[in-house]
């Protein structure tokens, strides 16, 4: 059990490159890259940059799925952590910014997470809650305006570089590694797999299993919300309405690319972030090739029943039995 | 034990929230606005006719709201721009919608996939075919639909009881029936209460999975040309998010989303109690349309903890019990 590539990571490398390949047949110039005021510039960067909210979702909601469980409010959480950027942003400094719009997204983690370790609520039913109310509460927060911004420090956060990498991709990368280092460099991470894998038998065995599900729900919270304030220092403004509209969506199923089961108990973070980046791959790959961008969702639709079919141990049960018949006959 | 007590909740909710709502603004209590409170949520009260089955029976069907928008999409391009009669063009919506149902549930049976991730690639695939056929909002002219909308009942007082709202009406009964009166209800509750129980007491659980997304997507497919009829307009971003409307009133309506508890008149109710909560904004004028989100999130929060405490309370009796014998 390695954390940096496991052998069953395999699978999704050989489809991101061959996404890749596609890209390239279908938009020549896309691995060109180009240094230009300290930063770097190129479709492979467009990637990594749009990719970075659906990325950092994936991030948090991996590890609330490797509970059992599953956070749809991240979208909502988005929204409303936006907002709260969005409105002090030119009234205060950036510590202060960050630090209400991550607390936001920290207490609404907290929600989620008593609602579901200490009430015993179904996760769906617990983060539907937010996921409708939420919204609500970012439109609250920017009087149902679009609020917009001109501070310079939080749209360098969407705008700059560091080390001629995009803001964004950097905080995203220093999140994976962060969260890596927490999960598996300690027991933190066989313990929330065993959390997911029987909840019961954990607690038994005198894993805290209470603990473990709130505190990955608030860690899912405070993702979204970085997730958040990215997407609107990105577009310098908060939109309640269609701030992180649907990324949950696309958020799971960067985690079920990735290899994780929704069936709890196993989890890879960097397999999760691989799933966001081959959605983003695919969505600028058909940006690229002139289809309407309406092809995406049915290209989302058909990859996410391929990979739940392969998943399924029913439909592996039935390919191998088809290939013994085969064989057999052979 | 039917979950009678949940569903006198949301009635005792509904009577005293439209009591409230009377009292500050006395023309609601009209029914004008009672008949535009059926007429403005029928799509809705078809589609949550749909979702309780599948919510009964342990499942979730997240494709509602896309179905609804691929079907006045197909509907307004086949009447408007291919010349189909609008009765065929319903039928052929209606086939199609209903085989999209058992294709979900299908898989979802066959390759044991849960629910919610099945319905969300439906969701996709339906949104996503819906803007492959068109991304502009197509206006129907047909004079089927300026019949329909003409046609009301007057009732005391002014009111109008338009055909959308008697067709919602008669489904929600219609839906009430097949699940209280019928097997098929019953198999339902079954499934809900434990599939593997279902099974051995002789339910054929794979039909009756691909029977009830079957109806879930109908009832979609249904209320998608109820919704044509309601703006005279298909439009591919109609009805988004209306799968969160839809669970949301089944919820407040008394079905327990673990499955196994339910009806379809609570659901009505959730629906009314939505609506109610849509025109208190609007008379009240003051109020932007999100505080409708804030009060179904509180709403929603408050029965989901109700069914907790009820749960936990149906419970408790039964450990002691087990503890008196042993």
């Amino acid at each position: 059990m390695t954390a940096l590539l496991p052998r069953r990571g395999l699978a999704q490398i050989l489809a991101l490159i061959v996404i890749l390949a596609v890209d390239r047949v279908v938009s020549p110039q896309f691995f060109d890259l180009r240094l230009q005021d300290g930063r770097l510039f190129g479709s492979l960067i467009d990637v990594l940059n749009r990719g970075t909210p659906v990325a950092l979702l994936s991030l948090g909601m991996v590890l609330v799925i490797a509970t059992r469980g599953i956070d749809l409010s991240v979208g909502a959480v988005m929204a409303i952590s936006g907002a709260i950027a969005a409105s002090l942003a030119d009234s205060h400094g950036l510590p202060i910014v960050l630090g209400a719009a991550l607390g936001a997204g920290l207490v609404c983690g907290l929600w989620n997470g008593f609602l579901v370790a200490v009430l015993g609520m179904q996760p769906i039913v617990a983060t539907l809650i937010l996921m409708v109310a939420g919204r609500g509460i970012a439109q609250l927060i920017t009087e149902g305006r679009i609020v917009t911004f001109s501070s310079p420090d939080l749209v360098w956060l969407g705008n700059g570089a560091v080390l001629g990498l995009p803001v964004p991709v950097a905080i995203a990368l220093g999140m994976l590694i962060l969260t890596g280092a927490v999960v598996r460099g300690s027991a933190l991470g066989l313990l929330i797999e065993a959390t997911g894998g029987n909840a019961r038998a954990s607690e038994l065995a005198g894993v805290g299993t209470r603990a473990m599900i709130l505190s990955v729900y608030v860690w899912c919270g405070v993702c979204a919300a970085l997730a958040g304030v990215i997407a609107a220092a990105d577009i310098m403004g908060a939109d309640a309405n269609n701030a992180g509209l649907w990324l949950e969506l696309d958020a799971i199923l960067a985690v079920v690319i990735g290899g994780t089961s929704l069936f709890g108990g196993r989890f890879s973070l960097v397999l999760a972030v691989l799933g966001a980046l081959i959605i983003q791959t695919m969505n600028t790959g058909i940006l690229l090739s002139g289809y309407p961008p309406e092809f995406n969702l049915l290209v989302k639709a058909v990859v996410v029943l391929a990979v739940l079919l392969l998943q399924s141990p029913k439909f592996a049960g039935i390919a191998g039995t088809a290939a013994r018949l085969r064989r057999s006959k052979a | 034990m039917k979950g009678l007590p949940p569903v006198l909740i949301t009635a005792i909710v509904l009577v005293a929230g439209f009591a409230l709502c009377a009292m500050q603004f006395p023309n609601i209590a009209s029914t004008r606005v009672v008949g535009n409170l059926l007429t403005d949520n029928a799509f809705l009260g078809i589609v949550a006719t749909g979702m309780t089955f599948v919510i009964i029976s342990g499942g979730i069907d997240l494709s509602v709201g896309s179905v609804i928008g691929f079907t006045t999409v197909f509907v307004a391009l086949a009447i408007e721009r291919w010349g189909v009669p609008p009765l065929v063009a319903f039928t052929a919506i209606l086939l199609l919608s209903a085989g999209f149902g058992a294709a979900m549930g299908a898989v979802i049976h066959v390759f044991d996939l849960p629910p919610f991730i099945v319905t969300l690639a439906g969701m996709f695939l339906a949104r996503g075919a819906s803007f492959l056929l068109s991304t502009e909002s197509v206006p129907i002219t047909a004079p089927v639909y300026s019949t329909v909308s003409d046609f009301a009942l007057r009732m005391p007082g002014g009111g109008r009881l338009t055909a959308i709202a008697i067709i919602m009406l008669v489904i929600v009964i219609g839906g009430a029936l097949l699940l209280h009166l019928t097997r098929f209800g019953a198999n339902v509750y079954a499934l809900g209460g434990s599939r593997a129980t279902a099974s051995l007491m002789g339910v054929a659980v794979g039909k009756m999975t691909v029977k009830i997304y079957m109806l879930s997507s109908l009832l979609a497919g249904i209320a998608g040309i109820v919704f044509s009829f309601y703006t005279s307009a298909g439009y591919s971003l109609s009805a988004v998010g209306v799968e969160l409307d839809t669970i949301a009133a089944v919820v407040i309506g008394g079905t327990l989303l673990t499955g196994g508890q339910g009806s379809v008149i609570g659901t009505f109710l959730g629906v009314l109690i939505q609506g109610l909560i849509q025109t208190y904004i609007n008379f009240d004028g003051t109020l932007s349309s999100w505080w409708t989100k804030i009060a179904t999130g509180i709403l929603l929060f408050a029965f989901i903890a109700l069914q907790q405490g009820l749960v936990a309370l149906a419970r408790r009796p039964v450990r002691k019990s087990a503890g008196a014998t042993s």
